[in-house]
């Protein structure tokens, strides 16, 4: 992903009128009713040239920027991309002026016009959102780019048109970053893996010759922090999947582990294993200056920053078992927040600030829930037999996780797969990835 | 004559004693002590009689009276062979979160590590690695199977 950033936007009419706009996306509740929406295939400006990508003639880019976005709305579970075979109006006259009328008849509430210019090293495309029911455009944007990187446009028209509905930044320009995982249950090879959201664009970063666990997005750049165990000595590292370059983090004399940034991405947080005692310390990634912050003979471990970096939550069994803990990040005022039936680990702050999310074992089950950072207010949202390591999409309303199957009698039948599930605890998904996969983490927005 | 209130007691308590050895030896199922695993199936012997390995109850890292006999087994035969290194590897079962159980491994590899230290076996000679549940060596999804991989192991390093 060598710096193909969006060369320039800009912004060509806003005309969209808040106060007015009758088609609303609620997403703080379960959405039963999805919203219907119309996205026409972005008409081709004649003289524009084909895209050739991996060896393979991309007939016609317009459909397939269209059928990404309708991709993005479908699996958010906010919206009903509706059938394009009862599209009456052609793409090039409904982004002029749709007739609204006919989009009526097929129920859309919003629809989605644009065109797409494509030259030897250029790539336009606009689109038009606009309010079906009451008659009128709500957003119109343009965005370049090189032609290769035509999905990112996709993603950032589904973001855009996504804020606009709901209210919220989208996730849609994101990527996942997780652990491939292939081979025996016994002997399992692992590798670093990274695709856009909808599982597009995969990439192996590293060959699998060492175990590699947790890894994690600075929510500022394309760094990543992860466990490797390279030449068998279990390490905190850091990536930086521009250049390719990585490097140990902090030079410790044992196990470092459950690695992640902290919201400005300047330090990173883990915990480091000694003489049967893991603590949780910080390193300043400019400074290099390293802080103990726990000091208990217990087990203190995955910790996660407070989006305002405040505080720190982790899990720890000075109780005697596994629960959650909330201090200030110097170490100090440290609080248990779990009193439920059953042990809690892995809990991750949400990027909004409200809530923690947290993996909870009860009765050999396994859930994955959110509750505030005072403890109140658990609600799970998913069980299974086993499944943990929840991550925030940026914008703070979906989870992504990994759920692992039973073995048979045989020992057989071992999988492990990616799933994400809203806050409202529907639209529970799997997400396909090449191989078993694990650990995922999901990336702020690529594009602000 | 024998008091009838004496004998109901007397009774009682032998009813109970049956009862507490009727629970005692049901929690000895087949291969386990509680959750603790007690067979020799998947053991190796770094030498003959010395078992390679010592296993642990759910989510602890005590050892127990059989792991500190084994371990006492590994000691003197460390003692013996005095220019041998060793690699302690802690592993935990499938059923807890990944990165508590790279701690708990830790724990465990150390909890052996120190035992080992007591018997005079010298700290610079034992590393200790956890793979927290990365390792299993059942990959079954029973009881039976987290026992066994509720384990440290005591390896050669050079």
């Amino acid at each position: 992903m060598k710096k193909k950033i969006l060369s320039y936007i800009f912004y060509l009419l806003v005309l969209g009128n808040s106060a007015n706009a009758l088609v609303e996306v609620d997403i703080t509740r379960g959405n039963l009713e999805p919203l219907p929406i119309a996205i026409s295939p972005l008409y081709i400006e004649p003289g524009s040239i084909e895209i050739t990508q991996d060896g393979k003639i991309i007939k016609n880019i317009g459909e397939e920027i269209s059928k990404v976005i309708e991709t993005n709305f479908k699996r958010s579970g906010l919206f009903n991309p509706l059938n394009k075979d009862s599209f009456v109006q052609n793409p090039d006259i409904a982004h002029i002026k749709p007739r609204f009328e006919d989009w009526r008849l097929i129920k859309a509430q919003a629809l989605v016009t644009g065109k797409v210019t494509v030259t030897k090293d250029k790539l336009r495309a606009e689109f038009r959102l606009w309010d079906v029911v009451a008659a009128k455009e709500m957003v119109a944007l343009a965005f370049s780019t090189t032609p290769n990187n035509w999905r990112r446009v996709a993603h950032i028209i589904s973001d855009k048109i996504y804020k606009r509905l709901t209210g919220e930044d989208g996730y849609f320009d994101t990527r996942i970053i997780y652990v491939s995982e292939t081979g025996e249950k016994t002997q399992r090879f692992k590798k670093l893996a990274i695709m856009d959201q909808d599982g597009a664009n995969l990439k192996y970063l590293t060959l699998g010759n060492e175990l590699v666990l947790t890894p994690r997005f600075s929510p500022r750049n394309q760094l990543v922090t992860y466990l490797s165990y390279f030449r068998n000595l279990p390490r905190v590292y850091l990536l930086d999947i521009e250049t390719g370059v990585q490097e140990v983090v902090g030079d410790f004399p044992g196990m470092t582990f459950a690695p992640r940034f902290s919201p400005d991405g300047e330090k990173i947080i883990m915990s480091f294993a000694q003489n049967g005692n893991s603590e949780i310390y910080t390193m300043n990634l400019k400074t290099r200056v390293v802080e103990k912050i726990t000091d208990h003979t217990s087990i203190d471990t995955s910790p996660s920053y407070s989006p305002d970096g405040k505080y720190i939550c982790f899990n720890s069994d000075r109780s005697g078992l596994q629960q959650i803990y909330v201090m200030r990040s110097d170490g100090s005022n440290t609080k248990r927040i779990t009193f439920g039936k059953g042990l809690y680990g892995t809990p991750v702050w949400s990027p909004r600030g409200d809530l923690i999310a947290f993996t909870k074992v009860h009765k050999g089950r396994f859930y994955i829930g959110v509750m505030r950072p005072d403890g109140s207010g658990e609600r799970l949202l998913t069980e299974n037999f086993y499944q943990e390591a929840p991550s925030w999409s940026p914008n703070g309303r979906v989870l992504i996780f990994y759920r692992e199957t039973k073995t048979n009698n045989k020992g057989k039948g071992f999988s492990t797969k990616l799933w994400s599930i809203d806050l409202t605890g529907y639209n529970e998904r799997l997400i396909e990835t090449e191989t078993d996969g694990s650990d995922p983490s999901w990336s702020g927005l690529l594009s602000k | 004559m024998i008091n009838t209130a004496n004998l109901k007691r007397i009774l009682i308590v032998v009813f109970a004693s049956i009862a507490l050895t009727a629970c005692a030896s049901s929690k000895k199922s087949g291969k386990m002590q509680g959750d603790v695993y007690t067979g020799t199936d998947t053991i190796e012997y770094l030498a003959t009689g010395v078992a390679d390995r010592v296993f642990f109850a759910s989510n602890k890292s005590i050892l127990t009276t059989a792991a500190r006999d084994t371990l006492r087994k590994q000691a003197a035969w460390m003692r013996k062979k005095s220019k041998l290194t060793f690699a302690i590897e802690g592993h935990a079962d499938e059923r807890g979160t990944r990165e508590y159980n790279l701690a708990l491994g830790e724990r465990r590899a150390n909890a052996a590590k120190d035992y080992l230290m007591t018997y005079g076996i010298a700290g610079n000679r034992l590393s200790v690695i956890s793979y927290g549940k990365e390792r299993p060596v059942n990959s079954g999804s029973t009881p039976l199977a987290w026992s066994q991989n509720r384990r440290s192991v005591t390896v050669k390093a050079n």
